[in-house]
């Protein structure tokens, strides 16, 4: 693996300014977090932990669990932005979770990753810690045979601090409200279709990580200003230490280094999938509430291209869709990769 | 009963079993050997806490014969490692002095097959040693990194802690031409650390009068362990049996591999003795392994074949990668692709503008994909012109203009049929280095034919004047890339005239070459008209604007020097 490029000292300076500003700032926006159910004792050394900002997603909650205890999470950290449907109270009674109820503002807390970042700090120091979305659900080469402790371990022992997963965006067939979502049940038996090849990817100077675009949002939704998409590339599994920092949403890191989950001289790493169960029927109530509470990335403009998209009932669906099978098809593909992981 | 199987009978198998973490798993592993009959030597590093190795004790407490030797502190790639494999060993001779043969495994290696398949193994041949043993002058058993110099450098420094001073000693002593001799009747032998040999050989080794002055050598020899007994052997031992019985595989870092539940089907066709580095959550490997003695398999050789067939594809992917693959885990730089595109597929400029139906004609005649111009200035043109295209790529083209080589190595690489699209002046540029530097690419320009459409666009002379410069200047430029000696695609370039000299021979050719069960060009699609276009070109020129692309049209023009464009040396950029 390549080296990134050595910056002169005083952009390397900035970064480092940037990424304390940002742990500051995460420090001094905990007094907004009130621990509701602090099980935090719990957390054993080697524990993997998953950290998740949540908010009205009760109904999606328990296959959520069920898909992270699966892969072997041992603790999860939620932070509650004032849910009304229940949810807080069905986190606070997990034997697995602790949660923090806060009311303050999703978009002055940097959509959350202030929070975040700081229970990181805290508690995920030392850790492999999962920061993911209720709606994420992290697959990986090897998923359906080896516990995500393995994969740890292995990266472990090759000296990687990250991981990455592109966030793959998985839709039903025919219009998204077709198909009610049950509690408790698989998305993906809903949500079975993804683009195969509809990705373009920048690597961005500044943090030297990937920009990635495209996928059904792009090109259902944003088809007259395609740049302006959402960001898919992700690296949502790192071994935290204190002073890291996310810098914007879990797209990218500080510092550097943990950017770089790819090859540059040809040769590929190990990289995993976030299935993205965002499109199941609940979602345009979701967009429209959304839309009304502004506070989402960019002004809500994607929650805005979605809900006037949703109106004519939106299929995301198209001839070149393809049925999810399992991560064998993912790696056939090239979205994701086993690296030398045999 | 065969003949090996009553010869089972002599084997005393002693094993020396190095631990340094998860000892439970050693455990384990110590009594599967005790149960098999072996004689257990167990090396524990020192660093681990005592309270593992107390339970360790514990749990093997019930089972007799289990030495424990004195724990040395071992610091990979050092010499403490084969100091605590002696220590063991002596250990071991000394308690068993019937011992016959001596294993060497780790806490982390399995026995995969019953310990008396192995000993019946063994009986087939009692004399001989089962070491890798390869000399380091020969090219390459390491993986990465020294080979000769792991012999003739001094390495004071641990490579784990001290990488940099570690770096930077080996350079230094490079730079002044440290060469350590080996001791008189030693060559240096390399080969994997873990070995089975017989209790003669090794008494032999371990007794050895000049002792002392190896191992005082092999101090400062770097990773010893795959060395020590690998070049003593030479000196000991007739018959070297030079493959090891345990499994281990390295990756291109030299890290071992880890095994995991699913490789449980692979690791018992491979038929191997013993296999390591299990990962220690596989608990159903951990099961499964050894599998109990079988009358069948009893004296089937070892074959890892698969399993290494397996890993070399997983080293090759980590290394190479997927050719025409850009993903989040591999994004090559410029020119480190290895392989720019995954598939063979071909480029026709000017021949839209030649045959206006040239496109749908083409289908007819070869078997891919073939497009319009899918780098087109308003719109990707897909076959067909479908809004989505194959992969569900965006048929815009901003998305296709903000990473053009991605939009085209997905659009190869998820395409199962040859991809065949045109191309022309007006399209985006971008990746004209990248096709001619292409081996995959087959691009066949005519020149000069973007003329046939202006001539019959009705514009004004002064619009065609100046659209005739931009787009002449834009194909001089591509046609130095297509000239420069750095072209990797199979081109073909004619100007205009040339081609409309014999245009079904050309065609025929191309379409072999791309396609060589293409049936023979019997019709062309209709041309468009030519005429008036030797009164535009003479009107350009007065104008001001040499054409240089055309060729010789019918006289009028006289053709310039430069009219196929010299090749220029110019780098790619």
């Amino acid at each position: 693996m390549s080296g990134l490029k050595r910056l002169p000292i005083w952009k390397r300076l900035r970064r480092r300014a940037e990424r304390q500003w940002l742990i500051a700032r995460a420090a001094r926006r905990r007094k907004v977090l009130h621990p509701v159910a602090d099980r935090t004792g719990q957390i054993r050394s080697r524990d993997i932990l998953a950290f998740v900002t949540q908010r009205n997603e009760r109904i999606r909650l328990p296959w959520f669990l069920k898909h992270y205890r699966d892969l072997g999470v041992q603790h999860f950290l939620f932070v509650d932005n004032d849910s009304d449907d229940g949810s807080l109270d069905y986190l606070k009674d997990q034997p697995d979770v602790s949660v923090w109820w806060t009311d303050a503002g999703y978009k002055q807390a940097r959509f959350g990753m202030d929070w975040i970042n700081w229970l990181l700090m805290r508690h995920g120091s030392g850790h492999w810690c999962v920061t993911v979305d209720p709606d994420e659900f992290l697959i990986y080469p090897h998923c359906e045979t080896r516990p995500l402790r393995a994969l740890t371990d292995w990266l472990d022992g090759s000296g990687r601090r990250s991981f990455s997963a592109m966030l793959l965006d998985m839709y039903p067939k025919g219009p998204i409200e077709a198909q009610p979502y049950h509690e408790g049940q698989d998305p993906f038996q809903i949500a079975r279709y993804f683009d195969p090849a509809n990705y373009t990817i920048r690597k961005n100077p500044k943090y030297g990580n990937l920009w990635i675009q495209g996928g059904p949002r792009t090109r259902a939704f944003f088809a007259y200003d395609p740049l302006a998409g959402p960001a898919l590339n992700k690296i949502p599994l790192v071994k935290w230490h204190w002073r890291y920092a996310y810098v914007s949403s879990t797209h990218m890191l500080l510092p550097r280094s943990l950017n770089l989950t790819y090859d540059e001289d040809g040769g590929e790493l190990a990289s995993g999938c976030l299935l993205h169960a965002k499109f199941l029927s609940s979602f345009s109530q979701k967009a429209a509430e959304e839309l009304d509470r502004r506070q989402h990335y960019a002004n809500s403009q994607e929650y805005r291209a979605y809900h006037a998209g949703l109106q004519g009932e939106a299929d995301l669906w198209c001839p070149e869709s393809r049925e999810y099978q399992d991560w064998q098809q993912l790696e056939e593909l090239g979205l994701i990769s086993r690296g030398n992981w045999a | 009963m065969s003949s090996a199987d009553e010869g089972a009978e002599q084997i005393r198998l002693g094993v020396v079993l190095l631990c340094h973490a998860d000892l439970v798993m050693a455990a384990r592993m110590a009594r599967i050997w005790l149960d098999g009959g072996a004689r257990v030597a167990i090396h524990v590093d020192a660093k681990t806490p005592q309270a593992e190795l107390d339970a360790m004790q514990q749990a093997l407490a019930d089972c007799e014969g289990v030495l424990y030797s004195p724990r040395h502190r071992c610091d990979w790639g050092r010499f403490s490692l084969v100091q605590a494999t002696q220590d063991a060993a002596e250990m071991l001779l000394a308690a068993h002095p019937d011992l016959t043969h001596v294993y060497l495994a780790s806490g982390a290696c399995l026995p995969l097959r019953d310990i008396s398949e192995l000993t019946a193994w063994l009986a087939r041949d009692p004399q001989r040693d089962h070491i890798e043993s390869v000399s380091a002058h020969d090219v390459g058993w390491t993986v990465g990194g020294l080979n000769e110099e792991r012999f003739s450098l001094y390495f004071p420094f641990d490579w784990r802690r001290q990488r940099k001073l570690f770096d930077r000693f080996v350079d230094l002593q490079r730079r002044l031409r440290i060469r350590r001799r080996m001791p008189r009747g030693l060559s240096p032998h390399l080969g994997a650390q873990w070995w089975c040999l017989t209790a003669a050989t090794l008494r032999a080794i371990l007794d050895d009068p000049r002792r002392a002055e190896f191992d005082r050598f092999f101090r400062s020899v770097w990773i010893p362990d795959e060395s020590y007994f690998q070049t003593l052997v030479r000196r000991h031992s007739v018959r070297i049996e030079s493959r090891s019985l345990t499994l281990a595989k390295f990756d291109h870092k030299g890290r071992p591999y880890q095994l995991y539940d699913d490789h449980i089907r692979m690791l018992e066709d491979s038929r191997c003795f013993v296999a390591r580095k299990v990962w220690p959550g596989s608990s159903r490997l951990l099961t499964h392994f050894p599998r109990p003695a079988s009358d069948q398999a009893r004296t089937l050789p070892p074959d890892p074949v698969r399993i290494e067939r397996l890993i070399n594809r997983t080293v090759r992917r980590r290394i190479y990668g997927r050719p025409g693959l850009l993903m989040q885990s591999r994004f090559p730089r410029k020119d480190a692709e290895n392989g720019k595109t995954s598939a063979p597929y071909a480029v026709f400029q000017g021949l839209t503008d030649l045959y206006p139906d040239f496109e749908s004609w083409l289908a007819r005649h070869v078997s891919g994909d073939v497009h319009g111009h899918l780098f087109g200035p308003e719109e990707v043109e897909f076959a067909g012109r479908v809004r989505v295209g194959p992969g569900a790529i965006s048929s815009s083209a901003i998305v296709r203009d903000h990473d053009p080589q991605g939009f085209l190595t997905a659009l190869i690489r998820i395409s199962p049929k040859m991809q065949v699209f045109q191309f022309g002046p007006r399209d985006n540029q971008a990746l004209n280095w990248f096709m001619a530097t292409d081996p995959n690419a087959h691009i066949f320009v005519v020149t000069g034919a973007w003329m046939l459409p202006l001539l019959h666009s009705g514009m004004p002379f002064d619009d065609v004047r100046r659209v005739a410069a931009t787009l002449q200047r834009s194909e001089l430029h591509q046609l130095d890339i297509l000239n420069s000696i750095w072209v990797k695609a199979r081109v073909h370039v004619w100007d205009m005239t040339d081609f409309l000299a014999r245009p079904q021979a050309l065609l025929d050719n191309a379409f072999w070459q791309i396609d060589p069960d293409a049936e023979l060009v019997r019709d062309l699609p209709p041309m468009r008209d030519m005429a008036g276009l030797d009164q535009l070109l003479r009107r350009l020129r007065n104008a001001g604007l040499r054409p240089l692309l055309t060729g010789d049209l019918s006289g009028l023009a006289p053709v310039p020097d430069g009219a196929a464009p010299q090749s220029e040396r110019n780098g790619p950029r």
